[in-house]
């Protein structure tokens, strides 16, 4: 059976991992690689690292952390940040990424899309969506840019069929409202977002407990869900994780 | 020489990474024919398209991996190197395969989500060369829109949106994997490592 994929994401800064509350207040949580080692060997099912400073500072990704990262790491590893170009993307592929996740630059030109997807597959490219909602409409939730510092003037629904119209492979929804709160997932956003595209949907932000995982599993329809600073403060690991999840009759990857 | 056939779709570098991390010598990434000559052991890796694979029959890759399987040179197709053994897909249905196991893989027909992406679990035959040490049941790492027909050389088989699949094939030294045994954790290294120890008797 399919299992539900429990994904550890490095937010990375200056070639370190730091998790902000809100997208603001960033504390530092480590090395890169090292933590990468430690969640695949804790029973994460896929790691993502997002160079979050890269496209606001203008920086390309930093190809020797993703160098160090990947050397060691035998699951699916994302690279986010700075990826403005298939160029760019072959440089992260080459690098050691299995897949690359792309935010404001493919908002910037939607044919970064096709074009990644054209030359590398459609299973290696992640359209990452920064939402927020605006009013109690999903319908009306909004797309945000640059590390959500600036609105895209487009709504996540449309956008993420686009996407996937394009050739996307997955979509990374992150809800802007919920992230770093550990209140919970935005399930009503994430399920319609996982209704409207026959592509999967990574759900992510607000992660605190293994209760908001099996919530966005069973009423967001995610399936695969993300979180940071749930497992580099040691709050949980996944492995225990899963446990409680299998528990809940959620299908997820054991032994790992 | 351990051939790596390169034939500009995807990415290498993850495989090469398990092949390095395994120890495995003397790994030449190629994609002439006549470099692949006297290899010891052949992988297809291979991500995207089926309509990629094209270029196997236009360089002649295609003739060379028939005439070296028959002399017993063992072979492992990854991902669209899986279906690439059999006799096509209807993803590119002008495009031929191998044809070293017989059926065309389709794409999945389900109201599930497609791709199938994700870790799924395998059902594996005892006797598979590749299988050796996986448990019943193990998880690997899927992702792909089309699947190849079960037959009797099936020796791992997954259930996704209500089809069995051939997550494995093996006859004598020809085999493939659908799923990424270079992105499927231990139990990926193991089915590597299993291709990459097994030597066949006379």
């Amino acid at each position: 059976m399919l299992t539900k994929r429990i994904i550890a994401c490095l937010d990375v800064k200056g070639g370190r991992v730091v998790k902000g509350v809100q997208f603001l207040s960033l504390k530092d949580a480590g090395d890169p690689a090292e933590l990468a080692a430690r969640h695949a060997e804790a029973g994460a099912d896929e790691i993502v690292l997002l160079d979050i400073t890269a496209t606001h500072e203008g920086r390309g990704t930093l190809i020797d952390t993703v160098q160090r990262t990947a050397r060691q790491l035998f699951i699916p590893f994302t690279v986010g940040g700075g990826i403005r170009s298939a160029d760019d993307a072959a440089a992260v592929f080459d690098a050691g990424a299995d897949k690359v996740s792309i935010n404001s630059a493919a908002l910037a030109d939607p044919r970064l899309i096709d074009a990644i997807g054209h030359s590398f597959g459609a299973q290696a490219v992640i359209v990452a969506i920064d939402a927020r909602r605006a009013g109690d409409l999903i319908e009306d939730a909004e797309v945000y840019v640059n590390g959500g510092r600036k609105i895209a003037g487009r709504k996540v629904l449309d956008w993420a069929r686009e996407a996937e119209q394009r050739g996307a492979g997955e979509i990374l929804l992150t809800s802007m409202d919920a992230d770093g709160t550990r209140a919970g997932f935005d399930c009503a956003l994430t399920a319609a977002v996982s209704e409207a595209v026959q592509i999967p949907v990574i759900a992510s932000g607000g992660a605190g407990s293994a209760v908001h995982f099996a919530e966005v599993f069973k009423l967001g329809k995610a399936d695969a869900a993300l979180a940071a600073s749930i497992f580099h403060f040691s709050v949980s690991d996944a492995r225990s994780l899963k446990e409680q999840l299998q528990q809940e009759g959620i299908p997820v990857r054991l032994p790992c | 020489m351990l051939a790596v056939i390169d034939y500009k779709a995807g990415n290498l570098t993850s495989v090469l990474k398990a092949l390095e991390a395994l120890g495995a010598k003397d790994v030449t990434v190629l994609a002439d024919p006549a470099v692949m000559r006297g290899a010891e052991r052949i992988i297809l890796p291979g991500v995207g398209h089926f309509q990629a694979t094209q270029v196997l029959s236009d360089s002649g890759m295609t003739d060379a991996v028939r005439a070296m399987t028959a002399q017993g040179v063992p072979f492992l197709g990854i991902c669209v190197g899986l279906q690439w053994l059999f006799e096509g897909s209807t993803e590119a249905a002008q495009v031929k395969g191998l044809g070293a196991f017989s059926g065309m893989c389709e794409r999945f027909e389900t109201r599930d989500k497609v791709p199938h992406v994700g870790w799924n679990s395998i059902a594996v035959s005892k006797d598979s060369k590749l299988m050796q040490c996986i448990d019943n049941g193990a998880y690997v790492y899927y992702t792909h829109a089309y699947q190849a027909p079960l037959l009797k050389e099936s020796v791992a088989i997954t259930e996704y949106g209500g089809c069995r699949f051939t997550g494995a094939v093996e006859r004598a030294n020809v085999m493939g994997v659908q799923f990424h045994p270079e992105k499927s954790g231990a139990t990926g290294l193991q089915v590597l490592r299993n291709f990459l120890s097994w030597t066949p008797s006379c």
